[in-house]
């Protein structure tokens, strides 16, 4: 008789245990095992840029990357943003080069697999990204033609054993560029055509060294991707991996009735396009409408992929071949960021408007309309409990 | 101890009526409502073509750029040729348009175009529309790609 009712109260244990554990449908287990790192394929070779893959080149851009002396001011490098013990950003709501900017930095890993760089997708290479903030005033403020001068009396040696020979800069001036003040203006101008080309083809290249060591920034196994693993498998987590209840909830809604998974998809947590969301704009601000004026921006772009610096052929252009042009989707459209990483990286949004994570998921469950163009994201319900849920999963992309 | 087998039967006897219940409420449940129609061939809107639409390498794959193929043949089943395609399309459930601007960009023979620069950036139900105007006249023909 005990022994039955024992035997009893153990069947009921056993089931109500039953409850708690990971409890994933098939097709749930399908759109993890899509987010996880290990299903992200090997990077892919960038046929625009020859140099994207030899070390000596991501070596000089290493030596760039970091180099101050690639600055108006000596005081800038591509570093001083993109930190490398944060992740390659800079904990800053905007940042702040020579000046302050309008747009929060972004983190480096695995932005060698992004079709479209910065907040709004206005490069359409990562060779061509590292060159945009060397000229614009408030991040390196420099001109290109001083960026030849430079790289040939500081790097010469090096620079040729990669890039072949430095063309002759003598009859160059110190200062021009056809981005930068008035005067830098008039001496572009004034160069010859092939003097244009000569000091435009020294600095492509120095955007292709530094996207050859930009590529090597890869993102890194973290606790989800331990419990992704385990989870396909049916291995039981070892003790630090498994989720507690209130991360598995915040998963099962990230991927479920929240909707995150609709735009932070596959292992890097991004569909890699561009959303508006009704992040609202930073006041003080220079007026900001993403993507919507990016377009414009790339395809003026001298250094974009139908432009004369590409290397290989124009197979690789589909990105711009094929962009979207005109579309009333595009107002304040920024791009989608990954997610990994970010719980120990705020403030969030394009100016970090937000402080928290918490702050962040408010905003797209309360999904307030845009103050231009529509927002794609609509107002859902989620309880305290549910919102912390979410806020744990994400933190599991950190850790 | 009789009292006790009395117990047990009763609950196998209640556990059986809700296993009975619960397989009623399943079988006799709506199905889902019906999914969109995903057919990779039809007749266009106004019956004057035979379209069919397929991925050219045989997989659909989620964010990256590819190429599918649209045949066109009239109702008896000649191809059709020199037809000009505009497409278009996007997710009617997120009310956006598609990511990439799709466009006809080789014609293969045989009432084949080539379809270059789809991307499907998230899953879900994708729609995909093009407008054909060829000799026998223009008509229209609407797909369902679902990832």
């Amino acid at each position: 008789m005990n022994r039955l009712l024992r035997l009893l109260a153990l069947a009921a244990v056993l089931a109500v245990a039953g409850c708690g554990k990971p409890d994933f449908s098939d097709a749930e287990k399908k759109t993890i095992a899509s987010l996880a790192l290990n299903a992200l394929p090997a990077l892919k070779p960038d046929t625009t840029n020859r140099f994207a893959d030899v070390p000596a080149a991501a070596a000089l851009g290493s030596t760039l990357f970091f180099d101050q002396g690639m600055s108006h001011d000596g005081n800038v490098s591509c570093s001083t943003c993109h930190k490398i013990d944060r992740q390659f950003q800079d904990d800053l709501p905007q940042a702040v080069g020579v000046g302050r900017t309008n747009r929060r930095s972004m983190p480096l890993a695995g932005v060698a697999r992004n079709p479209w760089f910065f907040w709004d997708g206005r490069r359409d290479s990562l060779w061509a990204q590292a060159l945009t903030p060397l000229e614009n005033p408030l991040e390196q403020a420099g001109n290109r033609a001083t960026f030849a001068h430079y790289i040939q009396k500081r790097f010469g040696e090096r620079y040729e054993r990669i890039f072949g020979p430095l063309p002759d800069l003598s009859a160059v001036p110190a200062n021009a560029s056809p981005l930068g003040n008035e005067a830098e203006q008039a001496a572009w101008k004034a160069m010859t055509a092939a003097q244009m080309d000569d000091v435009n083809r020294v600095f492509s290249n120095i955007g292709k060294a530094i996207a050859a060591f930009e590529r090597s920034i890869e993102p890194t196994q973290t606790r989800f991707d331990r419990f992704a693993i385990d989870l396909a498998s049916g291995a039981k987590p070892k003790a630090d991996d498994a989720f507690s209840p209130e991360e598995m909830l915040g998963l099962k809604l990230f991927i479920g009735k929240a909707n995150c998974v609709t735009c932070h998809n596959g292992p890097r947590f991004t569909d890699n396009s561009f959303h508006n969301t009704g992040v609202p704009p930073v006041r003080d601000l220079p007026l900001d409408r993403g993507r919507f004026d990016a377009v414009a921006q790339v395809q003026a772009d001298p250094f974009n992929c139908f432009g004369a610096f590409r290397d290989g052929d124009a197979g690789a252009c589909g990105e711009l071949r094929f962009m979207v042009k005109s579309a009333p989707e595009l107002m304040r459209a920024y791009k989608t960021p990954s997610l990994r990483g970010a719980a120990t990286r705020p403030p969030y949004m394009h100016a970090g408007q937000f402080s928290s994570l918490e702050e962040v998921v408010a905003h797209y469950a309360e999904a307030e309309a845009a103050v231009e163009g529509t927002s794609e994201i609509h107002p859902l319900q989620l309880s305290d409990r549910e919102r912390a849920a979410l806020v744990a999963f994400l933190k599991t992309l950190s850790d | 101890m009789a009292s006790l087998w009395r117990y047990l039967l009763a609950g196998l006897g209640l556990a059986a009526l809700l296993a009975g219940i619960l397989a009623i409420v399943y079988l006799t449940a709506p199905q889902s409502a019906p999914g969109p129609d995903v057919s990779r061939s039809k007749k266009t809107a106004n019956g004057l073509f035979v379209a069919s639409f397929q991925p050219e390498r045989g997989v659909v794959k989620q964010g990256e750029l590819q190429s599918w193929l649209l045949t066109l043949k009239t109702v008896k089943g000649d191809p059709v040729e020199g037809a000009a395609i505009s497409v278009s399309g996007g997710m009617p459930q997120h009310n956006h348009g598609l990511p990439t601007s799709p466009q006809a960009t080789d014609y293969l023979g045989e009432g084949r175009y080539r379809i270059d620069g789809l991307k499907f950036t998230m899953s879900g139900v994708w729609q995909l529309r093009f407008a054909i105007s060829a000799a026998a006249g223009s008509d229209s023909v609407v797909f369902n790609v679902v990832l």
